[in-house]
């Protein structure tokens, strides 16, 4: 136990610029996104993986085939943000979700603008809205929508 | 690294290579009890040094006494004089840095702690600054105090002969 | 192998936030503790090592600072994981296995409450694709609560009876921060924070800390009465991307399970279950079925100090062997969104 002294804070605030290489494979996704395409990568096994990863997660070999994928796309599971944080990408109440765009074997994290709670439900059919500019970064797809 | 299948959609585009992903968060540092000691003693003009029972004068403290792993539980009042046991002399120019260049940063061993603190020195050429000098303290206006260490505007030589300063590790045992 | 013990266990009481003491105030008594348990001082202890994330005070090398407060003097061999607690168990585990040194002190510690503690924890996500749209730990483990309804594998009110049961278990532990007992049927009665759970389904904001000393062989049995003895220990991490993992299950923490021999019956079991379906996810896959002994401590639900909750698990399955309330645990750490990282170790007492 201590006697409180009137122990002093202060505001910390770190703040980091970061830019990042991306690679040709990281690199072409967000190529992708810049021009409005969705791209996943063809893994050992077949299945197509967003976002697409240099390497096989299963075997870790190179993986090289980029497959164009989306643009609509399914929810595969979702959770409702009632009350947005002041970073989360968009303000009003919104779902995140993984969305599994056509073509595509596994779903990727994204927010979606339904509206309500009740135009949530898994396996609803989603669309991409697209950021007016564009600089190749995750930003670029805004969120997706009903379709 | 082996050659990537593009699809035709992206033929003849440019690229991305790198991207740009920012990130700011904001904290509430809390000083905790004894560096809270130390910031209101700049305050009241003092350097407060702690020490635990049969253990060294830390000063800064955060507390513990390193070698002993307790509680430092006593604050030392310790005069504004020391000796300069190391310096370096910054010639480079650093984002945020609000000196004018080239300026000399101490480690000053104040009389009666066994930890140097970091400070400017100033009031003296680059090229005089030595291991050794006496150095004291100079503050701000009594009205400008506060609890930082910008309480001190730097040290300065004071004009004392210099005194012989022990190398590191020398007297050292365990 | 070396026959590696639990040989005593301390933590501080979990708190919203500790607004007085900096973190090497609030970590010197934990260890002092614990050394005292085993009846060591620091010269005494062969290696140590520490769990922690600068991340959450927001200053490179804070954890540096922090051994002071052990007394590193004469110099210590010692190493450090940005990783819970329970990780550095494990190093500390295998560096008692290389045979030099006999005993161990591991501690951990960390303050949620200063900084922002979602986008924090929102750093470990994927630079690229994840990180930059700053997901909160909540809505991410939301999303694998959702997966399971979808499969039948869960009901809400199954959510809401891990939740209410934690805090009522957590009424029998002075450590624990939320304590108190709301039936689960009126716990399904809350609004939910992000669809679907509910507060009561999350675990609270907590400033922590705990510490563990290992002993190896001949020298466990000298300091301590009945030690707690590691009879396996593992660890497994699953891809980084959620939609390439299966959320209803949690494939590392069975793998993790299988190569810990954790198999057969237990007196308690410790699962650090941050969310109330991850509980559910855990027994399975830990093959508890419906054990009447999970989480005694009330668990992540009750106290969530980040980089801590882990280790704890095993230092209170480690105490109740230690008392001789129980003769066989199963301990659980876990680390990363959704179950990603997850450690297991079986404890037993000599019979």
């Amino acid at each position: 136990m201590t006697d409180d002294i009137g122990v002093l804070s202060a505001p910390l605030i770190i703040e980091y610029p970061f830019s990042r290489t991306t690679g040709p494979v990281i690199g072409a996704f967000l190529t992708g996104l810049r021009e409005q395409i969705l791209l996943g990568i063809r893994a050992r096994d077949g299945r197509v993986v967003i976002p697409p990863t240099e390497y096989d997660s299963a075997t870790g070999e190179d993986l090289t085939e980029l497959v164009e994928v989306g643009p609509g796309g399914v929810v595969d599971t979702w959770a409702w943000v009632r009350h947005p944080m002041p970073k989360h990408p968009l303000q009003v109440p919104f779902a995140w979700a993984l969305v599994r765009p056509d073509g595509a074997d596994v779903g990727f994290l994204q927010p979606v603008d339904a509206g309500s709670l009740e135009a949530m439900a898994t396996g609803m059919r989603v669309k991409p809205r697209w950021g007016d500019e564009r600089e190749g970064s995750i930003h670029d797809l805004a969120c997706w929508e009903p379709e | 690294m082996p050659d990537i299948t593009l699809p035709a959609s992206l033929d003849g585009v440019e690229l991305v290579r790198s991207v740009r992903t920012p990130a700011r968060m904001e904290y509430t540092y809390t000083a905790g009890v004894a560096t809270t000691r130390f910031l209101k003693g700049l305050a009241q003009g003092k350097i407060l040094g702690e020490r635990a029972q049969g253990g060294k004068v830390y000063v800064p403290s955060r507390g513990a006494d390193p070698q002993l792993g307790v509680p430092t539980t006593e604050q030392v009042d310790l005069p504004h004089v020391g000796t300069l046991v190391s310096f370096c002399v910054v010639n480079v120019a650093f984002y945020g840095q609000g000196m004018e260049i080239p300026y000399t940063s101490g480690l000053i061993l104040l009389d009666g702690s066994d930890l140097p603190l970091m400070h400017l020195i100033q009031e003296c050429p680059v090229e005089d600054v030595h291991i050794g000098m006496r150095v004291e303290a100079v503050w701000v206006d009594a009205s400008d105090l506060g609890p930082t260490l910008e309480s001190i505007r730097y040290f300065r030589p004071n004009g004392e002969p210099d005194v012989p300063v022990r190398q590191p590790g020398e007297g050292v045992t365990w | 192998m070396r026959d590696v013990a639990v040989i005593a266990f301390a933590q501080m009481p979990n708190v919203r936030a500790e607004t007085v003491l900096n973190e090497v105030e609030m970590l010197m008594p934990v260890i002092r503790d614990v050394r005292g348990r085993a009846g060591l001082d620091q010269q005494q202890i062969g290696f140590t090592c520490s769990g922690s994330t600068d991340y959450l005070s927001g200053q490179a090398f804070s954890f540096v600072s922090t051994l002071d407060g052990v007394g590193p003097w004469p110099p210590i061999q010692e190493s450090h994981v940005e990783m819970d607690g329970a990780w550095a168990l494990y190093e500390a585990w295998v560096k008692l296995q290389l045979g030099d040194v006999d005993t161990a002190l591991v501690y951990c510690y960390g303050k949620s409450a200063p900084g922002p503690l979602h986008e924090v924890l929102s750093r470990q996500l994927d630079p690229y694709h994840v990180a930059p749209l700053w997901p909160d730990a909540i809505s991410l483990a939301a999303l694998q609560a959702r997966a399971m309804l979808d499969a039948g594998k869960a009901r809400e009110e199954d959510f809401c009876e891990v939740a209410a049961r934690s805090r009522r278990n957590a009424m029998n532990n002075p450590n624990a921060q939320l304590a108190w007992s709301v039936s689960e049927y009126d716990l399904i009665n809350e609004e939910p924070l992000v669809d679907p759970l509910r507060k009561s389904d999350c675990p609270p904001t907590t400033d922590g800390a705990s510490a563990v000393v290992l002993a190896a062989g001949d020298r466990a049995r000298e300091l301590c009465r009945r030690p707690a003895w590691i009879r396996g220990i593992d660890h497994r991490i699953e891809p980084m991307a959620l939609g390439m993992r299966d959320l209803t299950v949690s494939a590392s923490t069975r793998l993790a399970g299988t190569k810990a021999g954790a198999t057969g019956t237990y007196d308690v079991a410790e699962l650090h279950a941050p969310f109330s379906h991850q509980e559910l996810i855990l027994r399975e896959a830990l093959s508890l079925g419906d054990h009447g002994n999970v989480n005694p401590s009330g668990g992540a639900l009750a106290a969530n100090p980040v980089m801590v909750a882990g280790l704890t698990r095993i230092g209170e399955v480690a105490q109740r062997i230690m008392d001789g309330t129980a003769t066989r645990g199963v301990a659980h750490a876990t680390s990363g969104p959704c179950l990603q990282q997850n450690l297991v170790t079986v404890l037993e007492g000599d019979s």
